[in-house]
């Protein structure tokens, strides 16, 4: 078995690992922490794929904004000595039942779809090229997503204030 | 070019200078307008001296045309003419505004809108500079609608009050009856001749493009834009009234330029008159200037006074035009522009001394002259200034009023007395006038600056300031008769200038004039003229006749009113109850009384039948349909309740019943939904592959 | 040699315990924890075909919006649990159905 090969199965298993922990974890403080590791084998995976810059990019926005906001979050919902709580769980079976199925489904649509497969080019520095597709090719939906996000960051700060007690939701 | 086009820009310049910055600036922005107009005069008198140099009738210089509106069939074009007349005209406006304006300065000091009346003044000069130096009829109505707009303006200056803001509609509307006659004149001329600038005009009826009864109607219509705008009987009415603006605009407007303005308009279309329209205009201006003059004599506003004068004067213009004195008539204008002005302002001058005298005392009139008297020791530049243009206005020798208004009477008496004996009216009219002219006038001065104060405040009254006097000394100057001619009883330089046009309408005319009438200048000109001709044989007659009837006048006047004002004014009030003749004069002929219960009543009356027809008859009818309809209603109702209700609520019952089952599958929680979602999703594909 | 068959597979998996986290869990941060694990599974799928077919590199563009869109949904979503923690004093899902019928 090549080296890669067992890196690629060693994030594999990071990734799906991590992601049992957040779903069945029963503290939730545990369950934030193993996201991070599900995160971390993700952007490993990217690698592997060959796509760097959205390694990058996923280490940046997930680790380093969206976990620390639900960090955050749980911190300011959850009294501090209430860090214990028990992440509880409702309609557990019939959930996994769903699920099981679903993923019974998706994976056999997967292993019985002939793939057309083109073979990967080498790994290159990506960075450049996305640059400059961002800057032509999709530059509307980029600024598009600029606005996006001015428009959640003055909504998540007109929702998070403290002052429109008025304000009903 | 630019020169000519610049003076009439100029006041437009200062007037939107003060309409935008005029409040922002120091001293209300009054220079702004007062250096356009000035410059606009400087330039006025440079055409004016070229056209003196040339000494000819024939100068003139045009510009354009220039193609303004294309349609096709017709090319609206539209030029700038600069000839003789409009050179003098430039002159008279130029000069009387800047005066105005400067005269303003003082006489409007301390008025909150004091800017804005720069503004109006401004705006007014533009309009009425551009309406003398325009080639055409369409663009001289143009401005000829701005003048009104402006007086409009200027009349209802102090709107805040009822009376200026009801004379400004007054004058608007009474003149939109003249102008719309205008304005059918204009359109007849243009359809049958398809152009609009003079010359076109000219050329086209010449052509005999159009004669008989049009060009008589079309001559008419026009002169119906002159009766309103130059205060003719029947549409005089306005002008009175017009006088609750500020006297400054009085002078300007109500008596030197605008009502001028129609006198102009008929000089310019002088060539397409028919015998039998210059006859009607002949009546109406004889008409206006004995009915003006009569009611000045029972007047006790100094201003009306002055206002009937005006329409008197007005009068003899449109005589003198109408019987053919055409150069009279126009140099009537000029002379009186001058004259009319400096009395409008003298009164002006009285008035403002009065407010101060009276100190703003409400129950005093200090309009009215039973309130002045003795004002010469107080007041003596704007006595002797008001003097000499009364002098002027009677028509006493040595000033410029009697040449003008000599030379108008010998046309009318040679017109009226001998050429066309059944006219023998018109001079008639015209000789009354002049004898009460100088009666009226003799009887204003003697009232205002004679005897003693009408108060003990009065003899306390002082001269006014420089800027009003120095207008006052300037216009009384220009009353002399020196300016207009060296010799004293001759014609000057003006008779040079202004020369008669060809009479392009004579050809086709099928009656009364003979061709001498047209010519009545021109054999007046030349001594040694043909002696048959009517108005050279009455040159003399009338001048002695004139001269007689002024002394006349002025003699009455000195008799009843010199030593014993009170005692007159006591006496005409008697007669006020005892007269009906002067209580008819004092109560102007009654022709507001009579145009309120024809035209005004009679709009009423119609107003109320209509309404009354309105009220029985349409609305019946609409009330009846209405209960048809409600009837036809009622059954649909009736319908609509029992069957399509009925399916309506079955409908909507059963609705509301699946509802209330299916309500219960919304449990609000979301990961129920999350399932339930997966659940469909994955039977969707399942679905797909089997099939 | 590890194919496109491997990545797909371990994106469904994830995907299946996004959903699982998404159904399951009372807490709203778990489920947004759940969403999170979801769009990591499609961005997995995205970059992969991006390498493993003729797509070329849009499909790491894609990868790149969709995180660009997860950074605004946790921002606001996060915001809105804020909110409803202020105004309910819970943030436990099932507590909240005021939109039961």
């Amino acid at each position: 078995m090549a080296l890669s090969t067992l890196t690629f199965y060693l994030f594999a298993l990071i990734t799906v690992g991590s992601g049992v922990v957040v779903v069945f974890a029963n503290r939730l403080i545990h369950a934030v922490f193993a996201l991070l590791f599900t995160f971390f084998g993700t952007a490993g995976l990217y690698v592997f794929l060959g796509a760097d810059f959205v390694a990058g990019a996923q280490v940046l926005v997930y680790v380093g904004g969206i976990l620390v906001l639900m960090l955050f979050g749980v911190m300011l919902t959850n009294r501090i000595y209430d860090l214990q709580i028990l992440a509880e769980r409702v309609h557990f079976k019939r959930s996994v039942a769903v699920v099981g199925v679903g993923f019974a489904l998706l994976a056999t649509i997967i292993f019985r779809t002939p793939w057309q497969m083109v073979e990967g080019v080498e790994p290159a520095s990506t960075t450049v090229s996305i640059g400059r597709l961002l800057m032509s090719e999709y530059v509307l939906p980029f600024e598009i997503a600029a606005m996006l996000l001015l428009a959640a960051l003055i909504g998540a700060s007109m929702l998070a204030s403290r002052d429109n007690e008025e304000g009903d939701l | 070019m630019l020169s000519v086009i610049l003076i009439p820009v100029l006041p437009l310049l200062g007037f939107a200078v003060q309409a935008f910055f005029g409040r922002r600036l120091p001293r209300g922005g009054d220079f702004v307008p007062l250096g356009c107009i000035g410059i606009a005069f400087l330039l006025s008198l440079r055409i004016f001296i070229e056209a003196l140099t040339a000494y000819s009738a024939d100068w003139k210089m045009l510009f354009g045309p220039f193609v303004w509106l294309d349609l096709e069939s017709h090319q609206i074009s539209v030029g700038l003419l600069v000839d003789n007349i409009t050179a003098v005209m430039l002159m008279v406006v130029t000069v009387v505004s800047f005066l105005v304006h400067l005269y303003s300065t003082s006489y409007m000091h301390g008025d909150e809108k004091y800017s804005r009346f720069f503004g109006f003044l401004g705006i007014f000069s533009f309009s009425m500079l551009g309406l003398v130096i325009v080639d055409n009829f369409l663009l001289l109505y143009v401005f000829w609608e701005l003048v009104g707009l402006s007086s409009y303006l200027l009349i209802g200056f102090w709107f805040e009050r009822d009376a200026p803001a009801n004379a400004s509609k007054k004058a608007f509307l009474t003149n939109r009856v003249g102008d719309l006659g205008f304005f059918v004149g204009i359109m007849i001329l243009f359809w049958k001749v398809g152009a609009f600038d003079f010359q076109s005009v000219y050329d086209g009826i010449a052509a005999g493009k159009v004669s008989g009864w049009l060009l008589t109607a079309a001559g008419l219509c026009l002169f119906c834009g002159a009766i309103g705008k130059s205060a003719q009987f029947p549409l005089h009415v306005w002008l009175p009234d017009a006088m609750e603006g500020p006297t400054p605009v009085s002078a300007l407007i109500h008596a030197a330029t605008m009502v001028a303005a129609g006198v102009y308009m008929v000089t310019r279309m002088f060539p397409i008159l028919t015998p039998d329209a210059m006859v009607v205009i002949a009546y109406i201006g004889a008409i206006t200037a004995l009915l003006g003059s009569t009611i000045a004599v029972a007047q006790y506003d100094i201003k009306r006074v002055l206002a009937y004068s005006t329409i008197s004067q007005l009068g003899y213009m449109i005589m003198g035009l109408g019987v053919g004195a055409y150069v009279a008539g126009f140099f009537h204008l000029v002379t009186h522009a001058a004259f009319k002005a400096c009395l409008f302002l003298g009164s002006g001058s009285v008035i403002h001394a009065m407010h101060d005298a009276y100190h703003g005392d409400h129950d005093v009139d200090e309009q009215d002259m039973r309130n002045m008297g003795g004002l010469r020791k107080q007041m003596p530049v704007t006595f002797a200034t008001f003097l000499l243009a009364t002098v002027a206005l009677a028509g006493v020798p040595l000033t410029s009023g009697f040449l003008s208004k000599d030379a108008i009477l010998a046309g009318a008496l040679g017109f009226g007395g001998f050429a066309h004996p059944q006219h023998f009216l018109i001079p008639l009219f015209g000789f009354a006038a002049a004898f009460l002219t100088a009666y009226y006038m003799f009887r204003l001065v003697f009232v205002t600056f004679y005897g003693e104060p009408a108060d003990e405040r009065v003899s306390h009254a002082h001269e006014s300031p420089r800027a009003m006097t120095i207008p006052l000394v300037v216009l009384a100057s220009l009353s002399l008769w020196f300016f207009y001619s060296l010799n004293p009883v001759g014609q000057g330089w003006f008779y040079d200038l202004v020369k008669e046009p060809p009479q392009v309408a004579l050809m086709d005319a099928q009656v009364s004039l003979p061709a001498t009438t047209p010519n009545t200048e021109a054999a007046m000109m030349t001594a040694g003229g043909s002696h048959d001709d009517p108005a050279h044989r009455a040159h003399y007659p009338a001048m002695a006749l004139s001269i007689l009837l002024a002394a006349g006048g002025i003699f009455l006047a000195y008799k009843r009113y010199y030593n014993n004002q009170k005692a007159m004014m006591a006496h005409e009030a008697k007669l006020l109850e005892t007269s009906w003749l002067f209580r008819a004069l004092h109560n102007k002929w009654y022709f507001d009384e009579m145009y309120s219960a024809s035209f005004i009543r009679g709009t009423m009356a119609l107003r109320s039948a209509l309404s009354w027809f309105d009220t029985w008859i349409i609305d019946g009818i609409v009330n009846l349909s209405a209960y048809f309809a409600r009837a036809l209603a009622w059954i649909q109702g009736l319908a609509d309740r029992k069957i399509v209700d009925g399916l309506v609520n079955l409908v909507a019952d059963s609705i509301i019943e699946a509802g209330g089952q299916l309500r219960r599958v919304q449990t609000g929680r979301i990961q129920t939904y999350v399932i339930l979602l997966l659940a469909g999703m994955i039977v969707l594909m399942i679905a797909r592959m089997v099939v | 040699m590890i194919g496109l068959t491997h990545y797909l597979v371990v994106a469904a998996i994830l995907f299946s315990l996004g959903v699982l986290a998404v159904s399951t869990r009372r807490n709203a941060i778990s489920v947004l924890m759940g969403v999170e694990l979801i769009l990591n599974a499609g961005n997995i799928n995205l970059v992969a075909f991006s390498k493993f077919s003729d797509v070329g590199i849009s499909g790491q563009l894609f990868a790149l919006f969709v995180i660009i869109l997860a950074a605004a949904e946790a921002a606001v979503a996060l915001a809105i649990v804020l909110n409803i923690y202020r105004n309910h004093h819970t943030v436990t899902v099932d507590r909240l159905h005021s939109l039961s019928g």
